[in-house]
């Protein structure tokens, strides 16, 4: 019996990978196992080598694993590309059309040739060679058959009973043909019984995207962009239920300069783009500080610079956020660490936007977008709307003609009362010059540092009460390693600590989930009681290593292990640099 | 209700005298109070450049933004609060350069804004740079041989993108200005009223008599038809871009907020944000 194992599938692009792979999925998540599923693909619309690699197991995990036990090939491109990594004994189901092969110098793995296009032909369409392939591994696992009958209704059943049955059909041949090649299912393969309870399935954008619909978002204007684009898609289906809208607008800047003028306006309105969109967006996020509008903006990190690898995963855009946009304006930069995260930092994100009146970026990475993840169902009970001094909806103290509302206040918290156009005795000027208390022009030195403090004092309150900051897991005393992470690189990380602890070294983790303004005080105390801290990154200058040092000092013990050729680190990559790092560096202990 | 003197603040604009721009801030004042709107009901979204300083002289809610995206900013507005009256204003390198691309997908996009431009052939604020509206010839401290440049049609680019709303009046003529915003601000859609708004110091060749000697009014058109889209474009060619008056409208299309599904005619911002929970499990339950 097995606790988990990783399955992938694989062909051209266009050919039904995803849908093999999502229903393979849906269906395991419903028996009640834990799934992490990441896509392989390319910058185009069909063909080239795409793959689909989703891990299952009986505990909660988000992390690709090193190894592969079960590989399903469309093609001999996939074999060729992907083979390597089965484990010793992993099994290969390969459409038996293409007559495939197994490369040399290969591991010893079973090549099962099945015929999925040809079973698939005789049942009506070759479209449901996805169905044999997903047949032919419940005989592997020995899962039955009938445990993949609701999600085939869920997606075919619109389109009738007969559709239905086919794809059923195809399942069932495709489980009967390798039942009988096998001779019975595969005892290596046989995986613990799940517990049956009902989880959610989804990727870090549809949180997100849920996450804002709870919060009350209302409006979003878009541009689409690869790994962002989900957001807006789920966002256009559901917001006119809630009287909202999405926008496709004419390009990036459009998009956040509409924001903020749906935020000045009293909506929650949210944007979401890749760091190119990010980089047209800079200058009017410098207008939302300045003018103290609140606005929350997503961005999905890929590979970068220019169009760089737009479908790849890298963690590149954190020095933009953080010091994107000229001048100093007071920004709040939050980088979820799961797709639960994704989901409850969304709301808090509109909530820290209105009681600080700042923008808000949510940076993601687009192993985290993208990345479909089990998640335990979200509590209603935690969805809080939280507006600060938003004054709408209730009578103001009346004014003369020539008053003007004080939207820019000096107050201890730099916070000010913010009314939205259409009360009457609200009415202010904002403006991106800098202004006095009544929002007026001015240039006065005096007032340019009362403003210009005001402002950015507002972070000096929110970084005392953001909730979690960072997120450590570790012996509480002295550690040989810190681990030093951001978004999806937190599961990978998890699963390295236990490969470092069976050599016992001793390790904490930090997943870093505010990266601007900096949670010194939160990590401080776990660097200094680290001999060793390594910042795990997908970059390659180190961006989240030089924020630590530049943060909280300590530059002679944090190192950084970086990886930037488009891919998501594997367990076994950190295991092993951070064990030559410690093994060349302070930690004597280890003997190796 | 409100008068005129009731969008007037006591900030004193920092134009130079003899701005055309001070008839522009005149007219929406008068045009504001003539469709009988109140102060708080009016947002003026503003660019940057001399003239993008107009939100800040009416009294009423303004947002003086970054350079050349009052438009985007003020849809924003308007899809937040569609019972708001909202104005957009900028000068012709705000539009017409840095915004062009909102310019024309604002007007493809026909949301119930009025797009006021001061159009004054030239950069004013930077002291005297060519713009897309100076003429091919045109000696500026960017172009000191003349410009190689063709200038661009507001009107023809307006009439091509789909507008439902294109007028042209001039600083010279308050009246008639002020009609034309009325008109426009009533318009259901987008308005795009460009006005030729001289610039006194930077300007020698456009100036108030230039234009007075230049502009031609469809009202001196005999049998002018505002609903003929292919006419207006042929005398707006045949003028040299300088016709005046409202020259053209589309009353059939409807607005964009009209359109939106599910769209209430009560302004988003009153919106109820919160989420029953019989509606969260349901959007929940499409993941499980």
């Amino acid at each position: 019996m097995i606790s988990q194992l990783s399955w992938k599938v694989g062909g051209q692009q266009g050919e039904g990978i995803e849908s093999t792979g999502e229903i393979f999925s849906i269906a395991m998540n419903r028996m009640g196992y834990f799934l992490y599923g990441y896509r392989h693909f390319s910058s185009r619309i069909k063909g080239g080598h795409t793959n689909n690699k989703i891990r299952v197991s009986t505990k909660p995990l988000r992390a690709i694993s090193d190894v592969l036990d079960i590989l399903v090939a469309f093609d001999q491109e996939t074999i060729d590309l992907n083979a390597h990594e089965l484990r010793d004994g992993g099994v290969i189901i390969a459409d038996a059309k293409f007559n495939p092969t197994l490369p040399e110098g290969l591991q010893p793995v079973r090549l099962l040739a099945v015929p999925l296009t040809e079973i698939a032909e005789e049942l009506g369409t070759s479209l449901m060679k996805n169905m044999v392939s997903i047949g032919a591994t419940s005989a592997i696992l020995g899962i039955p058959v009938e445990g993949f009958r609701n999600i085939v209704e869920d997606m075919f059943l619109r389109k009738g009973e007969k559709v239905v049955e086919k794809n059923m059909e195809a399942i069932t041949r495709g489980f009967a043909f390798v039942n009988e090649q096998t001779g019975g299912q595969l005892p290596e393969f046989q995986l613990e019984k799940a517990d049956g309870t009902k989880r959610l399935f989804m990727i870090g954008n549809d949180a997100i995207a849920l996450g804002a619909v709870a919060a009350g978002c209302r409006f979003m204007p878009a541009y689409p962009i690869t790994p962002a684009s989900e957001i807006m898609e789920y966002l256009i289906k559901k917001l006119p239920k809630f009287g909202g809208t999405v926008i496709q607008t004419e390009d990036e800047i459009a998009a956040i300069t509409m924001a903020i003028g749906g935020n000045y306006g009293g909506v929650r309105t949210m944007t979401a783009s890749a760091g190119p969109g990010l980089a047209l967006m800079m200058e009017a996020i410098g207008l939302a500080g300045m003018t103290e509008t609140p606005v929350v903006i997503v961005d999905t990190q890929r590979g970068g610079p220019s169009t760089g690898l737009p479908t790849k995963q890298e963690q590149s855009d954190i020095n933009a956020l953080i010091y994107g946009t000229h001048g100093e304006i007071p920004k709040v930069v939050m980088a979820p660490t799961t797709v639960e995260e994704c989901f409850y930092d969304t709301i808090e994100a509109f909530n820290i936007a209105e009681e600080y009146q700042v923008p808000v970026i949510i940076a993601t990475d687009l192993a985290l977008s993208l990345g479909k993840a089990t998640v335990e169902p979200f509590d209603y009970s935690k969805i809080q709307i939280r507006r600060g001094k938003l004054l709408a909806g209730q009578e103001l103290p009346e004014m003369e003609q020539n008053d003007q509302f004080k939207r820019y206040e000096v107050t201890e918290d730099g916070v000010s009362p913010r009314t939205i156009p259409g009360q009457k005795y609200g009415l202010h000027h904002v403006t991106g010059v800098e202004h006095d208390q009544t929002g007026r022009p001015s240039e006065s030195p005096t007032n340019r540092i009362a403003q210009m403090d005001k402002r950015l004092r507002k972070l000096d309150v929110l970084a005392k009460n953001f909730p979690n900051p960072v997120l450590v897991d570790g012996p509480a005393e002295e550690s040989d390693v810190l681990l030093v992470t951001i978004n999806s690189l937190g599961g990978t990380t998890e699963e390295a600590k236990g490969l470092l602890e069976q050599d016992g070294v001793k390790v904490s983790r930090a997943q870093v989930r505010l990266l601007h303004p900096f949670p010194v005080e939160q990590i401080l105390p776990y660097v200094e009681k680290a001999r060793k801290v390594v910042v795990v990154e997908n970059n390659a200058t180190g961006q989240i290593t030089n924020l630590l040092k530049l943060n909280v000092g300590h530059a002679d013990k944090i190192e950084s292990v970086l990886k930037y050729d488009g891919n998501p680190f594997l367990p076994n990559e950190v295991y092993t640099e951070v064990k030559g790092l410690i093994k060349h560096g302070d930690v004597q202990r280890i003997s190796q | 209700m409100a008068t005129f003197k009731e969008f007037r603040n006591n900030i004193k604009p920092n134009w130079c005298p003899g701005c055309g721009d001070f008839s522009v801030q005149a007219a929406i004042q008068r045009a504001a109070a003539n469709v009988g709107l109140e102060p708080e009901n009016l947002a003026v979204i503003s660019g940057i450049g001399c003239s993008g300083r107009i939100s800040g002289y009416i009294n009423c809610y303004g947002l003086h933004g970054i350079h050349g995206r009052a438009l985007p900013i003020a849809q924003g507005v308007k899809m937040a609060n569609r019972e708001l009256t909202v104005i957009a204003s900028g000068g012709d390198g705000d539009g017409f350069a840095i915004g062009m691309g909102h310019t024309v997908h604002s007007i493809r996009r026909n949301m119930n804004i009025t797009y006021i431009v001061m159009d004054n052939q030239i950069y004013g604020l930077t002291k005297g740079q060519t713009s897309p509206r100076s003429a091919a010839g045109f000696v500026t401290k960017s172009t000191p041989s003349g410009s190689i440049e063709q200038s661009l049609s507001p009107v023809e680019v307006a009439l091509s993108a789909g507008a439902t709303f294109v007028a042209q009046s001039s600083s010279n003529d308050l009246k008639g200005l002020t009609d034309l915003i009325e008109k426009g601000i009533k318009h259901e859609g987008f308005s795009l009223i460009n006005v030729f708004s001289p610039c006194v110091t930077f300007n020698k060749v456009n100036t108030y008599d230039w234009f007075k000697e230049h502009i031609v009014s469809v009202d001196s058109i005999e049998g002018y038809d505002p609903h003929d889209r292919i006419k207006a474009m042929s005398y707006s060619m045949q003028n040299n871009g300088l016709l005046t008056g409202l020259i053209y409208q589309d009353t059939t299309r409807k607005s964009y907020e009209a359109l939106v599904q599910g769209f209430k005619e009560e302004g988003l911002a009153k919106a109820d944000l919160t989420i029953s929970e019989e509606d969260f499990q349901k959007l929940v339950a499409e993941f499980a």
